[in-house]
């Protein structure tokens, strides 16, 4: 019996999981938190001196911070909570009332979209929406003005091209939470004469609002992580117009060799991501 | 009777509105990878050819490339189920004070922006002469899809009941035997779903390996990808959409495998049970 182990060596194999962890995740976080700190540069030997809140306070000064801060919101408000949340939502409901042969037609091109690499999908994204794409063709056809998507409205464009990406999921999750509605419910509102829209108001919303929760928590948290998908469709430009978080850090630390200024960037992406995993959390109210 | 047909045929056509528009990019893949004259629209090609196909097929163009992703993705996707399976193994069968919290950082490291540590993780890695090499962007590979591994195995875990490891223990098997010859066995289904989850997460990563690897020759596909618009004066979009969609093939042909299994809304797996 004794080979069973008692005490601390039970808890043995979780120690390669546990080490790892720390040392390629929880270090890098903390090593971040000093380095936001000091004015480390990739290049040149001004070493690194501790400069307290400068970088922070140069962020919060820079005008390129404030847009990029400006345009994450956009594209986060767009394409996850206006885009991927609503289209999945609306998606799942629709295929519960569609016939099965455009049910699975639908799911399997969305998903398909979902499960492609990202950087194919901003690739098929870039080709769709550049001047000569095949947006424009479809627009020429409709008789509808063109113009050159990428250029006038980037951050719309890699919004569209995120909601294209990432709707799948939420109509995953929402497929899920509506089938576990009883029918009998629903077929009670709609013997008591409860129209439609009534119907998904009063009804199905609030029985999925837990769902709801988790899916805008989710979405918002990997939304605001792009990187890939805006980085091959327009490199953040043209000049800053669809510069978000990431690629601000990215071109912060990397391509102007402000690696303090950018991690401190980056210890803010993670400060807003830690809260709203908190918040996610306690919606949730786990069951561990 | 008459309203829920109409209520279906608007459903229908809303769908299949929806359906095309999500087509539109994909079938310019498909287009312009058969066409000799693909350009940026979707169009027929005028007459059908595999040149794009035998143009990409190379050493240097695809199979290093593939081979690195191969090797990247399989040695990270192997070290993160082999420790989201030790690790997930005390977490569901012993009970303590530990656990909750434990499972609770493991579940609030999931959500965090992994992006957001690329930047130190970068510093750190010049530092400590990781930079530029497939084992040190495998571990942090490995480390970043670890959370959610663990977390998604653990519930697997827990649906295996606990009778027969206590036949195991009572005829004198220890802990590393019962998980490796009684539990895993019985959860071969939620095993392979962490694992081929797990790679397909990892061959679609653009960031970690577009920031830790600068060698061209160690690039995996998902970063080599980008030479379509380096080296030539101009992109040739056939090849580009051939390349991308030999890169794209095994993860596809995977989804299809586990798709069952994923459901409904597995999506976040156990993350998502609320």
């Amino acid at each position: 019996m004794s080979t069973r182990g008692t005490g601390l060596w039970r808890w043995v194999p979780i120690a390669p999981a546990t080490a790892l962890l720390l040392l390629f995740l929880a270090g890098p976080i903390g090593y971040c938190v000093w380095i936001a700190f000091t004015n480390t540069q990739l290049t040149g030997a001004s070493g690194s001196d501790f400069v307290g809140l400068d970088n922070f306070r140069r962020a919060f000064a820079d005008g390129d911070f404030r847009n990029a801060v400006r345009l994450t919101l956009v594209f986060t408000f767009v394409s996850a909570v206006l885009g991927q949340n609503t289209l999945g939502l609306a998606l799942a409901g629709l295929m519960r009332a569609a016939s099965r042969p455009v049910r699975t037609v639908t799911g399997t091109l969305v998903i398909t979209a979902w499960v492609l690499p990202e950087i194919v999908a901003a690739f098929l994204l870039y080709t769709f929406f550049r001047r000569e794409g095949t947006l424009n063709a479809v627009l020429d056809w409709l008789h509808l003005p063109s113009q050159n998507w990428l250029f006038t409205l980037p951050i719309l464009a890699v919004s569209f091209a995120n909601v294209w990406r990432g709707t799948a999921f939420s109509m995953l999750i929402y497929s899920a939470a509506l089938a576990e509605i009883p029918r009998d419910i629903t077929e009670a509102a709609e013997v008591d004469g409860a129209s439609g829209p009534r119907r998904v108001w009063h009804i199905t919303l609030p029985m999925i609002r837990r769902s709801i929760g988790t899916n805008l928590m989710l979405n918002t948290l990997s939304t605001l992580s792009v990187f890939g998908l805006i980085w091959a469709m327009t490199r953040g430009g043209p000049g800053n117009r669809s510069q978000t978080l990431p690629v601000f850090m990215y071109d912060q630390a990397f391509l102007k060799s402000l690696i303090g200024y950018g991690t401190a960037v980056a210890l803010l992406l993670l400060l807003v991501g830690s809260l709203f995993s908190i918040v996610y959390l306690r919606l949730m109210k786990v069951e561990v | 009777m008459r309203r829920t047909t109409r209520a279906r045929l608007a459903a229908n056509a809303a769908l299949l509105l929806t359906a095309a528009a999500f087509a539109l990019p994909l079938l310019w893949l498909l287009l312009a990878s058969v066409n000799a004259e693909a350009d940026l629209r979707v169009r027929a090609p005028s007459s059908f050819t595999a040149d794009n196909f035998d143009a990409v097929l190379t050493d240097e163009i695809t199979f290093t490339p593939m081979l690195n992703s191969l090797l990247l993705c399989g040695g990270a996707t192997l070290l993160t189920v082999v420790c989201a399976a030790l690790a997930a193994y005390p977490l569901s069968r012993h009970h303590s004070r530990f656990n909750r919290p434990y499972l609770l950082t493991i579940l609030f490291t999931t959500c965090l922006p992994i992006t957001a540590v690329m930047v130190p993780v970068y510093g750190l890695f010049v530092q400590v002469n990781l930079i530029d090499t497939m084992y040190g962007t495998g571990l942090f590979l490995a480390t970043s899809q670890l959370p959610f591994s663990i977390w998604l195995m653990k519930n697997f875990m827990d649906g295996v009941p606990m009778v027969l490891e206590e036949a195991a223990w009572t005829d004198g098997a220890s802990n590393l035997q019962t998980l490796t010859r009684v539990v895993l066995p019985l959860m071969g289904p939620g095993l392979t779903v962490v694992t081929i989850y797990t790679f397909i997460q990892l061959w679609g990563n653009f960031f970690v390996p577009f920031m830790l690897i600068l060698s061209p020759e160690q690039m995996p596909a998902s970063v080599s990808i980008f030479t379509f618009f380096g080296n030539y004066g101009s992109v040739i979009y056939g090849q580009l959409a051939a390349f991308s969609i030999l890169y794209s093939a095994p993860v596809l042909v995977l989804y299809v495998l586990i798709a069952r299994r994923l459901g409904g809304g597995f999506a976040l797996g156990g993350a998502v049970k609320g």
